[in-house]
């Protein structure tokens, strides 16, 4: 590339920026965000040694859901995809593993990373037909919320995965990290879940910053347009579902090891979609953080809630026993937030810092 | 016709009448072609020969798998019966669709709203049931309106994601708001003097038959509505054209608050009709949700004669399912149909291709 | 050497025709202007050559090898790109990395394709506004980063869909050099629609002039600015040349 270029002139006003002008950033932002990512796992693993065991159970209940807002930020996010059925994906995670495990004795290690595969494979098969029908908008949002209430139904009515029913984890002598079995308050739970997040977060973050990550990024700002530069749509598009999937996955296959049991509710009702997409909508779609917000408000908004019920002040009297309540507060904070602060807590507090 | 489609959706519009080509008064169209949104005759011809096709062999299906004439005769008859309530209620869904473009998921937690009104006021007065339509149609009314103003409309409401996302959230409040004031605990609402009788030898209840009838009135109604008054024209002149019917001096704003509000209210009355038919819970509107889904998208999304026609199809497919699945999971062959019309004929079964 | 070859290429839209019929070639090197009134169906021509569009007929031979209705994204790694009329820029991306998008198909280290990417920058005059959001671009310079990202696929053919458009006249004069520069130095191809006649008259080899949807002539600049036809398929339209 040589020859003629056109003369500057059009350089930001009153930047006096001169010759090759602007400076990059001085740590590229992958290498800082995984940098950051580093120090909050670091300042995590001593917490369950710190807090009572109580709120032990509140913390992995926020990696679970930080799992699940991952995965979906990177398709819907990332990628604005907009899912509205990743139960689909948290299922066949939990079941693959549930179904491994219970049936063939296959340590749920093993039935995680089947249960990656096969969330991965039918999201692509769902995504491809999607994609290549052109679904979009309301179109896509209906459809993937149908694929995964199908699930769900076939799930409840067939045999060999115990219809309604579901599974439980059948119990073990002592503790195993090879079946991840551990003592009910046990610290290990969480950090194996903090590890399993930990992961996922790097994952992202890589692809967000990786070849594939640029593309998709670029589809989601123009599709047209990043077609007519070369960008092989269908194949990124495709690569980026199963990622999300397969994180999602995990999340499902752990959650049934913490809770020792999966049902087709517990693990493809709406509820889990709506709760992957409240968890990141309340956070900050498409940015690398929000996840991790969404999840701590989310994941301990139900312990508040119990914690208030427990001994409720005197309006709230009739509450008692009834629940409800910790679903219908984190619905008010996704509705505020979508119509207060539409790119979350910490995309506007992102836009907020850089103005 | 009566599709009052939605052009926005560039790839995947359903064709969508203009606004000036709506039938002069006096001069009513063909009612089966009013019924099934256009095309040529011979086009409609071949439509609903292929649809009836599809039943007859699903039938034939069913027949062969149960050996009982009469299974499958009170299948088709309650299917047809419920399919009327699944019509109305898709009728209010896909009348927002149309206008506003707004996939309404909180459609099925305000169809539980309505029904625990009509509960508790059956509950605190000892009104007979239907009368309940008096209050509970009203508030769902003014419910939707309040909605679409107070968290639809203007900016925030703004993009179709965050659309989905707040009603998406509000259904989640109302489902959670009735289960904290009521409980889980099942309910129900029954109605005096309710009677059954044969039909050819097929069982049906009142309730059921009244549900029927009463759900292809208001059908009616609000397809008149649609149709022949003035209002109606400016709904259509809206969902057609948002920027130019405001030029014509049209309040858009306006009319979408009461689009919505006539929306949600189909809702309502649909609820009291099927309160009686069915145990009320908190939740029971995912359920309804789902199914008037895809019955919006088999009808055309925005079409609101094909949601009545595809509601009685639907209510079909889900007892004829019942039969192939030997009793279980009625709403699996929906969600077959839906799968396959959603890619294959995404404007509906009645919309032309784009 | 035919580099692109179009040959009865026709094209409905809901029984509108946008083209019919559309025919010719353009040999490697060459600079091709293409004209018409608004409505002719220049737009929908590049569309269809590029794979937006489908045509209903026809074919398109790109370097002898058939790519009707491929995808446009094949197309355009192909070596066949395009920019838009109306500017796309990756919004939520800086000037540099909407460049680096386009730069990235083949593969190579992180440090050469940053550096790559500046080049194709800085050839178009927007070094100084690498970093910055391109949402903040004004329109010259989205004019330019559309042409930038179109260069750093290095193509063999690059169709231009009204590039000075929205410029001022001393906007205009770097661009048309660095466009006549393309071709010597690169040997790049070039389908050019535009609405400035001075300027298609002074960078165009050939004109082709499009009139609803059918070539309506085709030759140098001056033969096809004084055929009868032309002038009559203009009139009624502002003079040729005259919007700035």
């Amino acid at each position: 590339m040589t020859g003629i270029t056109i003369a500057g002139g059009t350089g930001p006003a009153g930047r006096g920026g001169t010759g090759r002008a602007t400076k990059a950033p001085p740590l590229r932002p992958q290498n800082r965000q995984l940098a950051i990512l580093l120090v909050l796992l670091l300042v995590a693993i001593p917490l369950p040694l710190i807090l009572p065991s109580a709120q032990g159970a509140v913390a992995v209940r926020i990696l679970i859901f930080l799992l699940m807002a991952v995965g979906w930020n990177i398709m819907s996010g990332f990628g604005g995809m907009f899912s509205f059925g990743h139960a689909a994906y948290f299922g066949l995670g939990a079941y693959t593993s549930a179904y491994l495990l219970v049936e063939h004795g296959v340590s749920p290690w093993i039935g995680m990373l089947a249960g990656m595969a096969v969330a991965a494979g039918v999201a692509v098969v769902i995504g491809y037909f999607a994609f290549r029908y052109k679904l979009q908008g309301a179109y896509f949002a209906l459809a993937t919320f149908a694929f995964a209430e199908m699930l769900r139904l076939i799930v409840t009515s067939t045999e060999f995965t115990n219809k309604a029913v579901g599974f439980s984890v059948p119990l073990i002598q002592g503790s195993s990290l090879w079946k991840i079995q551990f003592a009910a308050d046990s610290p290990a739970y969480f950090w194996i879940a903090l590890a399993l997040a930990g992961l996922a977060g790097a994952a992202s973050i890589l692809f967000l910053h990786s070849r594939s990550g640029r593309y998709v990024t670029a589809i989601r700002d123009d599709e047209l347009a990043a077609a007519s530069l070369g960008t092989p749509v269908m194949r990124h598009k495709l690569m980026t579902v199963a990622l999300s999937a397969a994180i999602t996955a995990v999340a499902g296959a752990f959650y049934t090891q913490y809770y020792l049991f999966v049902n087709p509710d517990l693990a493809f009702g709406s509820s889990v979609s709506i709760q992957a997409i409240a968890t990141v909508v309340i956070g900050g779609i498409g940015t690398v953080w929000g996840p991790v917000v969404g999840a701590i408000i989310v994941g301990s908004l139900s312990d508040v809630t119990a914690t208030l019920l427990r001994t409720p002040p005197d309006f709230l009297n009739f509450l008692q026993g009834r629940s409800g309540l910790d679903v219908a507060l984190y619905a008010i904070l996704l509705i505020l937030i979508v119509r207060l602060l539409p790119k979350g807590i910490v995309g506007t507090a992102m836009a907020r810092w850089r103005r | 016709m009566s599709n009052i489609g939605n052009q926005k959706g560039a790839a995947l519009a359903p064709d969508a009448e203009a606004p000036g080509a709506a039938s002069p008064r006096g001069k009513a169209p063909h009612p089966l072609r009013a019924a099934l949104g256009g095309g040529g005759n011979a086009a409609i011809l071949k439509r609903v020969a292929i649809i009836g096709g599809a039943l007859v062999i699903a039938i034939a299906v069913a027949l062969l798998k149960s050996g009982s004439g009469l299974v499958v005769w009170q299948s088709v008859v309650t299917g047809l019966l419920m399919g009327g309530l699944y019509g109305l209620i898709a009728m209010g869904l896909t009348l927002i669709f149309g206008v506003l473009d707004i996939v309404n998921f909180a459609h099925g937690a305000l169809l539980a709203v309505a029904m625990f009104i009509a509960f508790g006021v059956v509950q605190g007065t000892g009104l007979h049931p239907y009368l309940t339509l008096l209050v509970a149609v009203p508030a769902l009314f003014l419910i939707g309106g309040v909605v679409h103003r107070g968290l639809l409309s203007g900016t925030g409401g703004g993009s179709l994601e965050n659309q989905l996302l707040i009603t998406l959230g509000l259904s989640l409040l109302l489902e959670n708001g009735l289960l904290m004031f009521f409980g889980a605990e099942p309910k129900t609402v029954t109605l005096p003097g309710d009677f059954q009788f044969g039909l050819f030898g097929a069982v049906v209840t009142g309730a059921r038959l009244y549900a029927f009838v009463g759900a292809l009135l208001l059908g009616a109604l609000l397809f008149w509505l649609l149709r022949r008054t003035r209002f109606g024209t400016a709904i259509r002149a809206v969902a057609a054209n948002g920027p130019g019917a405001e030029l014509v001096g049209i309040n858009v704003r306006r009319i979408h608050t009461l689009t919505f509000a006539i929306g949600t209210a189909c809702a309502g009355a649909a609820a009291v009709l099927a309160a009686p038919l069915i145990t009320v819970t908190p939740t029971l509107g995912e359920q309804f949700n789902i199914t008037a889904f895809v019955v919006v998208v088999l009808g055309g999304m925005g079409n609101v004669g094909g949601a009545l026609v595809g509601g009685l199809l639907i209510g079909l497919v889900e007892q004829l399912t019942t039969i192939y699945m030997d009793g279980q999971s009625s709403l699996l062959g929906v969600f077959v149909v839906f799968v396959v019309v959603l890619f294959l004929r995404p404007q509906g079964l009645f919309g032309r291709r784009a | 050497m035919t580099i692109l070859n179009v040959t009865g290429v026709g094209k409905d839209f809901r029984g509108l025709r946008a083209l019919s019929e559309v025919e010719f070639e353009v040999g490697q090197g060459e600079i091709l202007g293409i004209i018409g009134p608004n409505g002719a169906g220049k737009t929908t021509l590049f569309n269809v050559i590029c794979g937006a569009l489908a045509p209903d007929t026809g074919r398109v031979l790109f370097a002898g090898r058939d790519v009707t209705g491929r995808s446009p994204d094949r197309i355009a790694r192909a070596g066949m790109v395009r920019t838009f009329q109306l500017m796309r820029p990756f919004g939520s991306m800086s000037v540099l990395e909407n460049v680096s998008l386009a730069a990235q198909h083949e593969r190579q280290p992180a440090r050469r394709l940053r550096e790559r990417s500046l080049e194709v920058v800085e050839r178009v005059g927007l070094g100084q506004w690498a970093h910055r959001p391109a949402t903040e671009l004004p329109t010259a310079g989205l004019k330019r980063l559309e042409l930038a990202r179109a260069l750093a696929m290095r193509p063999k053919v690059l169709l231009l869909d009204e590039v000075l458009a929205g410029l001022v006249p001393a906007e205009r004069e770097p661009v048309l050099d660095l466009l006549a520069d393309l071709r010597e130095q690169d040997g790049t191809t070039l389908l050019f629609i535009e609405h400035i006649m001075a300027a298609v008259m002074r960078l165009s080899d050939r004109v082709l002039v499009l009139d609803q949807g059918r070539v309506l002539a085709a030759g140098s600049a001056e033969e096809v600015t004084s055929d009868p036809r032309v002038i009559e398929a203009y009139l009624g339209e502002e003079p040729a040349g005259a919007e700035g």
